[in-house]
């Protein structure tokens, strides 16, 4: 099984790297681009066989614990087949 | 006074802390690997010192802050205990959540390496008290996650309870409120970006850090 995690900062967080490359963009002549938010993506390979409903809490709590500091940051993820 | 300091992969202020603990407390700190050391019975303060646990993998000090030891610093800090945190160190109580908001990317995206004016918001805490009458000290910072932030209500609530320790002069990375340093409820816990622990009056020049130091001393 596979988890894919996507973490982003929440909105009002500040992204200066995702400003810097939106200021990139405009100057390459991409002028239809308003804004840019850079996140993270985070794969893990899970157990086969795991009971689906497990492995979701079980995955929120690894995103809660350590994965996602959601004091600055949202999460979303999806456990796939593999 | 006893004093520990922890030391992570990537640590690198751990020695600076090491010799400002000593020259200010008279007694060597313990040095307490983060996988399989113990803070003595007994230590009155424990120092997480800078530098980049585990590379700033994933966000700065998140690995740090689920290490092994951190369980033991949680019991130090709920028995009343006095923790400093420098740098990657206040990077590090953020995420253990023993501090609250969290430190993000400066907002100039540079890493910032200089000496900072700080302004002392109040020398009645334990970290401040040797800097009464002194509005303003320098002490140098060297970070590239400095940029403090909290939702609002969370800032009010340090403002209105005294819990900023220190604010910058001159704001050198995007901090709400130019927040350089901010205490735990109990104000035994202090998470500060700038380094006091790197002007002692030594080679590296200046002595304005020092304060820190000797006002936990006072304060134990």
């Amino acid at each position: 099984m596979k988890a894919t995690v996507h973490i982003g900062l929440k909105p009002g967080v500040l992204d200066p790297q995702g400003k810097a490359v939106a200021d990139t963009l405009g100057r390459m002549g991409y002028g239809e681009v308003e804004a840019a938010r850079i996140g993270k993506v985070i794969e893990l390979d899970l157990e086969d066989g795991l009971n689906a409903e497990q492995a979701d809490a079980r995955v929120k709590e690894m995103c809660e614990k350590l994965l996602a500091n959601t004091v600055i940051e949202s999460y979303r993820f999806e456990i796939t087949a593999s | 006074m006893k004093t520990a300091v922890i030391v992570f992969p990537g640590s690198n202020c751990d020695r600076d802390a090491q010799v400002s603990l000593a020259q200010a407390t008279g007694t060597e700190p313990a040095m307490v690997w983060h996988k399989d050391g113990t803070i003595p019975d007994g230590t009155d303060l424990v120092m997480i010192p800078g530098g980049f646990s585990y590379g700033d993998y994933l966000r700065c000090g998140a690995m740090a802050a689920n290490s092994p030891v951190i369980a033991q610093l949680h019991a130090h800090a709920a028995r009343g205990g006095y923790v400093l945190g420098v740098c990657n160190g206040f990077q590090i109580l953020a995420e253990t959540g023993l501090l609250p908001g969290a430190l993000v990317r400066n907002a100039s995206l540079n890493f910032v390496c200089k000496p900072q004016v700080l302004k002392v918001e109040s020398a009645n805490t334990a970290f401040t008290s040797a800097y009464a009458g002194q509005d303003e000290v320098t002490i140098p910072i060297a970070h590239h996650d400095g940029n403090y932030m909290a939702d609002e209500t969370t800032l009010d609530t340090l403002e209105g309870d005294g819990r900023v320790a220190f604010r910058y002069a001159g704001n050198p990375n995007g901090s709400a409120r130019d927040i350089a340093g901010v205490l735990s409820e109990n104000g035994r816990v202090l998470g500060m970006m700038p380094h006091p622990e790197r002007a002692i009056g030594g080679h590296e020049g200046g002595s304005d850090g020092l304060g820190v130091f000797e006002s936990l001393v006072g304060a134990v």
